[in-house]
């Protein structure tokens, strides 16, 4: 708690900082884009630190995109493309943004790959009137903070509490199960999130919640805690979390001889955990997911060959794909404005609407959270083959 | 049947504390100290029994064997080095290294091979789980509970039928009396360390197997829950930290059952306060009068 409140001043030092350096520097301005025939677009993103692995993932697909688009440009202009490193740390993510909208005048800005680190831009991004777009920020509050919307702020993939709901018509639609039991992790506001929303719309396709049970981060045994929900004899198991827990979980109850399906999204995709669970206890798993490689639409196969032949035979994941579509959503928008004024593209974005990604189709709610499809992954042998696509 | 299921869930988890609760209580018997590194060596025994099979590609017991070993000699270190310079200080400045002992062995290990948990492999014993009227016991709570006990009655015939273990009582009793007597103190009190965490790094092995996931702070829960456990059984008694240990288990699994997993942790902890105020001494504790 006193770690967050310390963060938290720190951070509003930062803002601070940040308003008086754009009033310094504004008037200083540089060439301008329009007349050079580059758009200038900034990245700011995890290059280095704790989720290095997010962030770089999310560059290759943003370079990607950038070097497809430049081979003919849009309206005869390129886009350039400038990248800082935000270090996976809150503080660096507001500096780097403020880099990118006060001293390289970039028309928008391509957001951090984690919830945490975007949030640290969006104030930047509404005091500079420059569009962020973050490709992987799936937290509700980074677009719509206590109801009022941040109206420069958008992101390419659907928010937490739509896994919940994509859940809840899968299991109800597909393995056609009337008793759900839910599992949480009760230390994490997203698996809060997807049970909440899981719940909701269980209920409302007519499917019952015989047990819901809790747990939190760093617990290791579940024996007894699954030995209840066996108890109440679910023919489903909901189980948002992360992939340490929700690994040691599913091995326990598999012990236990509960053989029912578990699901749970996007927190659990990590080679960690069939490392921790096991290949055979994973048999009958489920999780929504942004994106899979696996999907045989053509612009995704499209998609992985090109980056395939770009980065020596490596499969994109969800963060590239992301990172990608992010690009095109941007693109899409600065030829539907016409210009690169960010506040032209701003508007264009906002307008977005039925525009075909890799990630499926995309049109944008009043909140400018996107409303597209998820697919969902099954774990065969320990690896994660791809089930279906979900619209909503 | 749900009951007896979950009765089970908490003796496997019981007998693990049991294990780092022994531990505890020698330790506490003979040099008064409450040794807040052990649940972080009972980590060490943990790590050690992974590298060893899946580097040295051995299987169980011999993992197992190797850990014991290297925890003794660790344990034997940490005493040597820690606490033998404050054997005559206050005891709450023994208490203060030992808690800054804990800190440096965690740390260190992270600063060694990074904070990313690591996951035993499956499959170590190949074990089949027996179904009994509809109760599941996995071979594997079996396999924990049979080497718990076997490691149990072993360390009863070594304090009670040998001579280290008579002059592990002797010091216990009285240390400068026993030095009076020509028994080696040191090596006694080294002795102590040596089989404390050679039971510690056994637990850590089967916890590792049992639970799979161990990483550089997995010690710290457990070792407060040994900690309970044997200030349940009253500090300092052999038999009375295996019981703290399984009763302290079944108590967990029980508050579980009941659709209180939250409060789990916590019911730990109230058990501990409970038993200082109406039983400091423990449930096989007798009180004792302090001699002025």
């Amino acid at each position: 708690m006193r770690k967050k409140k310390v963060a938290g001043i720190f951070m509003s030092f930062m803002v601070a900082a940040g308003v008086l350096a754009g009033c310094n520097s504004s008037a200083s301005g540089d060439g301008d884009s329009e007349k050079s025939g580059t758009i200038k677009i900034g990245a700011n993103l995890e290059l280095s630190g704790g989720v290095a692995s997010y962030g770089q993932s999310a560059k290759e697909g943003i370079e990607l995109a950038i070097e497809e688009i430049n081979k003919e440009g849009i309206d005869g202009k390129k886009l350039k493309l400038v990248t800082v490193d935000n270090k996976s740390d809150a503080a660096e993510a507001t500096s780097g943004a403020l880099k990118l909208a006060t001293q390289d005048k970039v028309v928008a800005m391509i957001g951090a790959a984690t919830s945490t680190n975007t949030l640290a831009q969006v104030q930047i991004a509404q005091d500079n009137n420059i569009p962020l777009i973050t490709p992987t920020g799936t937290n509700p509050t980074i677009t719509n903070k206590d109801g009022k919307l941040s109206d420069y702020v958008f992101r390419t993939c659907f928010i937490d509490p739509f896994q919940g709901t994509v859940a809840a018509n899968f299991a109800s639609n597909d393995l056609k199960v009337k008793n759900a039991a839910i599992l949480i992790d009760s230390s994490s506001d997203y698996a809060k999130g997807l049970a909440a929303a899981f719940k909701e719309s269980f209920k409302k396709n007519g499917g019952k919640i015989v047990a819901e049970e809790a747990y939190v981060q760093k617990d290791t045994d579940f024996h007894a805690t699954l030995t209840r929900i066996k108890a109440a004899n679910p023919e489903y198991v909901f189980l948002p979390g992360y992939y340490e827990e929700v690994g040691l979980i599913i091995k326990q109850a598999r012990e236990l001889g509960l053989d029912v399906p578990f699901m749970g999204g996007d927190g659990w995709d990590s080679p960690k955990l069939v490392e921790i669970a096991g290949a055979d206890p994973l048999k009958n798993t489920y999780i929504t997911n942004h994106y899979s490689s696996g999907d045989d639409d053509k612009k995704v196969q499209d998609f992985v060959s090109a980056f395939k032949a770009k980065y020596d035979g490596k499969s994109p994941d969800a963060f590239t794909a992301l990172g990608y579509d992010t690009v095109y959503f941007l693109a899409d928008a600065i030829k539907r404005a016409g210009s690169s004024d960010p506040k032209k593209i701003q508007k264009a974005l906002e307008e977005t609407d039925g525009l075909e990604l890799v990630s499926g189709n995309m049109k944008l709610d009043k909140n400018h959270d996107p409303i597209k499809a998820a697919v969902i992954l099954e774990y065969v042998n320990g690896e994660q083959k791809f089930k279906t696509k979900v619209n909503p | 049947m749900e009951i007896v299921q979950q009765l089970v869930n908490g003796i496997s988890l019981g007998s693990i504390y049991a294990l780092i609760a022994l531990g505890y209580t020698m330790v506490y018997g003979i040099v008064k100290l409450i040794n807040f590194a052990h649940g972080d060596v009972f980590m060490v025994g943990a790590f050690i029994g992974f590298y060893s099979i899946t580097v040295l590609d051995i299987g169980f017991f011999p993992a197992l064997l190797i850990s014991m070993v290297a925890c003794a000699i660790f344990g034997v270190l940490i005493e040597r080095i820690a606490y033998k310079p404050l054997r005559n200080a206050t005891r709450i400045a023994a208490l203060i290294t030992a808690i800054g002992v804990s800190l440096f062995i965690e740390y260190g290990t992270i600063y060694i091979r990074g904070a990313q948990p690591e996951a035993y492999p499956s499959g170590l014993v190949p074990l089949k789980s027996i179904e009994l009227f509809g109760v599941k016991i996995s071979g594997q709570s079996i396999l924990i509970l049979g080497t718990s006990l076997v490691l149990m009655v072993l360390l009863q015939f070594i304090v009670h039928k040998t001579k280290i273990g008579k002059a592990m009582r002797a010091v216990s009793h009285d240390m400068d009396a026993a030095r009076l007597m020509g028994i080696n103190v040191n090596n006694t009190i080294s002795a102590t360390f040596a089989i404390g965490s050679a039971l510690a790094g056994a637990a850590g092995v089967i916890f590792g197997m049992y639970y799979t996931k161990i990483e550089p702070l997995m010690g710290i829960i457990p070792g407060l829950k040994a900690f309970v456990a044997a200030v349940l059984g009253g500090i300092g008694i052999i038999p009375g930290a295996m019981t703290g240990g399984i009763v302290l288990g079944v108590i967990e699994a029980l508050v579980s059952a009941a659709g209180y997993s939250l409060w789990r942790d916590g019911v730990a902890f109230v058990v501990l306060i409970l038993i200082l105020i109406f039983r400091p001494a423990g449930l096989f504790g007798k009180n004792v009068r302090e001699k002025v």
